[in-house]
């Protein structure tokens, strides 16, 4: 094997995530704020718990934060059981 | 690509700048993604937890980074964590052969590509572009030269130059030889 062939394999050991995936990650510092305010409200108001886990997005809405899909995802990650 | 060093992305990170910690996701997206997905042979929905949550961690836990230089090791045993932490979520019966039974052994591997991507990300932005279509996207040549708006019949001599520029990165000062990488390139119409 040239050490060119090396490298191209070396270059196919770490193909690239889906878009999205990194995306959400990038937007991490930008709604942690939000997710912030969010679970903590969900850890001392069991109704509220109850609405977000019937209709995160309407819940969301109602609340006055939009439901991106990287702000769905997260909380959704954090109230699954 | 951001060209600062891992320290001075993770000092500015602490300082709060939005376009440094997008600079270590980029840097690092590849490397979590086959952590979880190729080292612990994750599937979709759990690698794609993983790979989340290993970010969320970083974010949340960067300030007790001692040293901002060991980034990458930390950051492999960060994803380390939460891929077995999604194994064991998943619930699921783990077959033997999914099993990371040299996990080291991948890591070690994965740093070495690691290596290779930091020195693509020194060549200049078409043997980048190029380099990263072909091998890492796996883009067939009449794909590239859609995309890139080049003649089919250049994309393999461009391929086996850049992969030559590549090559001298990795290895400053080796001397210029004749190489045969273009049989290699030839493989994929």
């Amino acid at each position: 094997m040239t050490p060119e062939e090396q490298i191209a394999e070396l270059m196919r050991e770490l193909p690239a995530p889906p878009v999205g995936w990194i995306e959400a990650a990038k937007e991490l510092p930008t709604v942690r704020r939000e997710l912030d305010t969010i679970l903590e409200r969900i850890e001392r108001d069991e109704r509220f718990r109850e609405l977000v886990v019937a209709d995160l997005e309407a819940t969301l809405r109602a609340e006055g934060v939009e439901p991106t899909p990287v702000v769905v995802a997260h909380l959704r990650r954090h109230i699954a059981p | 690509m951001d060209a600062a060093s891992d320290a001075e992305l993770v000092a500015r990170c602490r300082a709060g700048d939005q376009a440094a910690w997008e600079a270590l996701v980029d840097r690092y997206s590849r490397y979590v993604h086959a952590i979880v997905s190729r080292v612990y042979h994750l599937e979709s929905h759990d690698a794609e937890d993983a790979f989340q949550d290993v970010f969320t961690r970083v974010f949340e836990r960067l300030d007790t980074l001692r040293d901002g230089s060991a980034l990458r090791p930390w950051i492999a045993q960060t994803a380390r964590n939460c891929a077995v932490d999604a194994l064991r979520r998943s619930g699921r019966e783990v077959p033997v052969g999914e099993v990371p039974d040299a996990p080291d052994e991948g890591l070690a591997r994965l740093d070495e590509a690691m290596t290779v991507h930091a020195a693509l990300d020194r060549l200049s932005p078409d043997c980048h572009e190029i380099l990263d279509r072909f091998f890492c996207r796996d883009e067939s040549y009449r794909t590239i030269g859609s995309e890139l708006e080049l003649p089919a019949g250049t994309i393999a001599s461009r391929i086996a130059r850049c992969l030559t520029r590549l090559r001298d990165a990795l290895e400053p000062g080796r001397k210029q030889q004749a190489t045969t990488s273009g049989e290699k390139v030839e493989e994929r119409r």
